[in-house]
């Protein structure tokens, strides 16, 4: 199985308080890796590195074949993000946030980007929501319409940062089962941060944890088996939902 | 992509890149099929991404009688997919047409709206009394602070400025008549009764309506205001009535500046061009009476609870988006501005009648 990400030996500091150290892992291709742990422990911090947005203290990441510290705009162009409030344009309805991608990126004619763009808002379910703009549209909705826009020029791999945040659950077991769909037809790459813990037994096919206490990663495996098989307190914890010291 | 009667070919890259340069010409080449057989042959295609799928769609709805040849399971199912993600179940909003009908609508809501923010006001002004603790003085000091103290340089340098170019402007019309004396009572009229309170509610417009409704407005976005209501407070009091009730005070002040400010730079040319200190100040001293004064000066403090009102309005309307506050701060801006000059239309023609 190819590695779409390889994570070696990764580190981040702010100032003298390191977050975490050590870290390595791999994504491969086709599967739904889910980046896991309590708060504070740096799971955005390393998927804002994935994505190149932030560069490691140390260490090295490769996503696509290539140094994400130096990556290209070609690299980024086959990279979707959707961020946690969906940061659509508010200037711009759902069907010209879908749209700005294939514009910037792509030879495409206009009616061959609308055309797309209406397809991938479709594929999202909302075909009929493309003349909104994003300040009529509710939360669930911004998610889905930023995943449309993530998905715009097909990128093999997509990041998604906290997709059931402020969902309620309908909602987000349907954007659960829209990854797995989109993994399943377009056999999209997704690394996926949530401590969702329904989301992750819905949709992960590994996950990888990172603990505030350990400043690093304390577990990597499937995740129905996780809680039972790591010799991890905080790991058999966090997937039995027991709270850490004592309570009445 | 190769155009035979009755088939369209389709071979290597059929994504974003690869479909570019044929999408126009292969809807064309549908388009004119239509009515007769056409066969989508897309046996040759070694890479699929959904811009291509969408092309092969688009092609099949345009045509409405096409056949894929050559397609695996996978595209067929994709194909599907891109097919039912197509299906809208309801039209999408037709796009905004200008209507006079709308606009007048539209023009009359905005102007009871207006009306209710200058009733709820009111009503908060009346009822302050028995609602004190709502009112935090605190807010009042800052707002006085932000709209008037820290306003007092801006408003120094535009006075001397405007000082100094009437009196340049003025006086060589008036040397042609030898009246060039008469450019300091010429100028003094003009500032105090006029230019001094409209330039000092511009500038108040500018610097503090804007800010006014830009921090009212954050905090409409924050659910700050939904916060204050559901505490049972209540917002006008606690958010619109110190600011209203700094510019009221702080209007006639800066008014003042401006308008010492202005007489000064007008000094300074007329004693550049020789007309002796004395003469400015027996002209000044013989034209401008007390009365000006105080007309300019009750004039200002209604410009101010003019400005500070459309502020404080257009930060509690805003709406929602990252846009909103800055466009509330336009609306305070422009607002503020154009009620100010209506305002001083208004009492030109009052105190043309009163004989003022």
């Amino acid at each position: 199985m190819t590695d779409i990400i390889t994570v070696t030996d990764l580190a981040r500091s702010f100032g003298p308080r390191v977050l975490f150290r050590h870290v390595s892992f791999a994504v491969h291709e086709g599967e739904i890796l889910v980046i896991l742990g309590g708060s504070g422990c740096g799971k955005s911090t390393l998927l804002r590195m994935l994505m190149g947005l932030l560069e490691p203290t140390e260490g090295r990441i490769e996503v696509l074949g290539a140094d994400m510290a130096t990556a290209s705009l070609e690299l980024r162009t086959r990279v979707g993000v959707m961020f946690q409030m969906g940061a659509l344009f508010g200037s711009m309805t759902l069907l010209e946030n879908v749209m700005l991608p294939l514009e910037m990126h792509t030879a495409l004619p206009a009616v061959a980007r609308e055309s797309i763009a209406r397809t991938k808002l479709g594929l999202v379910g909302l075909g009929d929501a493309a003349a909104l703009m994003p300040a009529e549209i509710s939360g669930g909705m911004a998610k889905r319409a930023a995943i449309a826009r993530a998905l715009a020029l097909d990128p093999p791999l997509l990041f998604l940062d906290e997709p059931s945040a402020g969902l309620d659950p309908i909602t987000s077991a349907g954007l659960d089962r829209l990854i797995l769909d989109l993994k399943r037809d377009l056999g999209t790459t997704f690394v996926v941060v949530t401590h969702e813990l329904a989301s992750i037994m819905a949709i992960a096919d590994r996950c990888i944890m990172l603990d505030k206490t350990a400043q690093g990663m304390i577990a990597e495996g499937d995740p129905r088996t996780l809680g039972e098989t790591s010799d991890h307190p905080t790991v058999r914890a966090f997937f039995r939902r027991e709270a850490e010291g004592t309570h009445p | 992509m190769e155009a035979a009667p009755g088939a369209l070919t389709f071979a290597g890259a059929m994504d974003a890149k690869g479909v570019a340069p044929v999408w126009a010409r292969a809807l064309a080449a549908a388009e004119a099929a239509k009515g007769t057989s056409l066969a989508l042959d897309i046996g040759a295609v070694t890479l699929w991404d959904t811009a291509g799928i969408t092309l092969l769609a688009d092609l099949e709805t345009l045509h409405g009688a096409a056949t894929v040849v050559g397609a695996t399971p996978q595209v067929e199912t994709l194909l599907a997919r891109v097919h039912a993600a197509r299906q809208v179940p309801g039209r999408p909003p037709s796009p905004a047409v200008f209507s006079l009908r709308a606009l007048l609508v539209g023009g009359i809501a905005a102007a009871a709206d207006g009306v209710a923010f200058l009733g709820e006001t009111a009503i908060a002004l009346v009822m302050l009394p028995a609602r004190l603790k709502m009112f935090r003085m605190s807010d009042l000091w800052r707002a006085a602070d932000q709209s008037g103290v820290k306003a007092i340089p801006l408003v120094l340098l535009l006075g001397v400025l405007i000082g100094l170019i009437l009196a340049f402007q003025s006086l060589i019309p008036m040397r042609r008549f030898g009246a060039d004396v008469y450019v300091a009572s010429l100028v003094a009229i003009g500032l105090v009764r006029e230019l001094g309170p409209l330039l000092a509610a511009v500038i108040l417009s500018g610097r503090s309506g804007s800010a006014f409704a830009a921090e009212i407005g954050t905090m409409k976005v924050n659910q700050e205001v939904d916060a204050l209501v559901t505490m049972g407070l209540d917002p006008v009091t606690m958010l619109v009535l110190p600011r209203l009730l700094a510019a009221i005070v702080v209007m006639p002040a800066l008014t003042i500046v401006l308008d010492f400010a202005g007489l000064a730079g007008m000094s300074f040319v007329l004693l550049g061009d020789g007309i002796p200190q004395v003469a400015i100040g027996n002209q000044i001293a013989g034209w401008v009476a007390a009365g000006d004064l105080y007309g300019a000066l009750a004039k200002s403090a209604v410009f101010g609870a003019a400005v500070a009102a459309v502020g404080c309005r257009a930060g509690m309307a805003t709406g929602l988006g990252p846009e909103a506050v800055g466009v509330s701060a336009t609306r305070a801006v422009v607002g503020g501005i154009v009620a100010s000059i209506v305002l001083d239309g208004m009492f030109a023609l009052i105190f043309y009648r009163l004989g003022i």
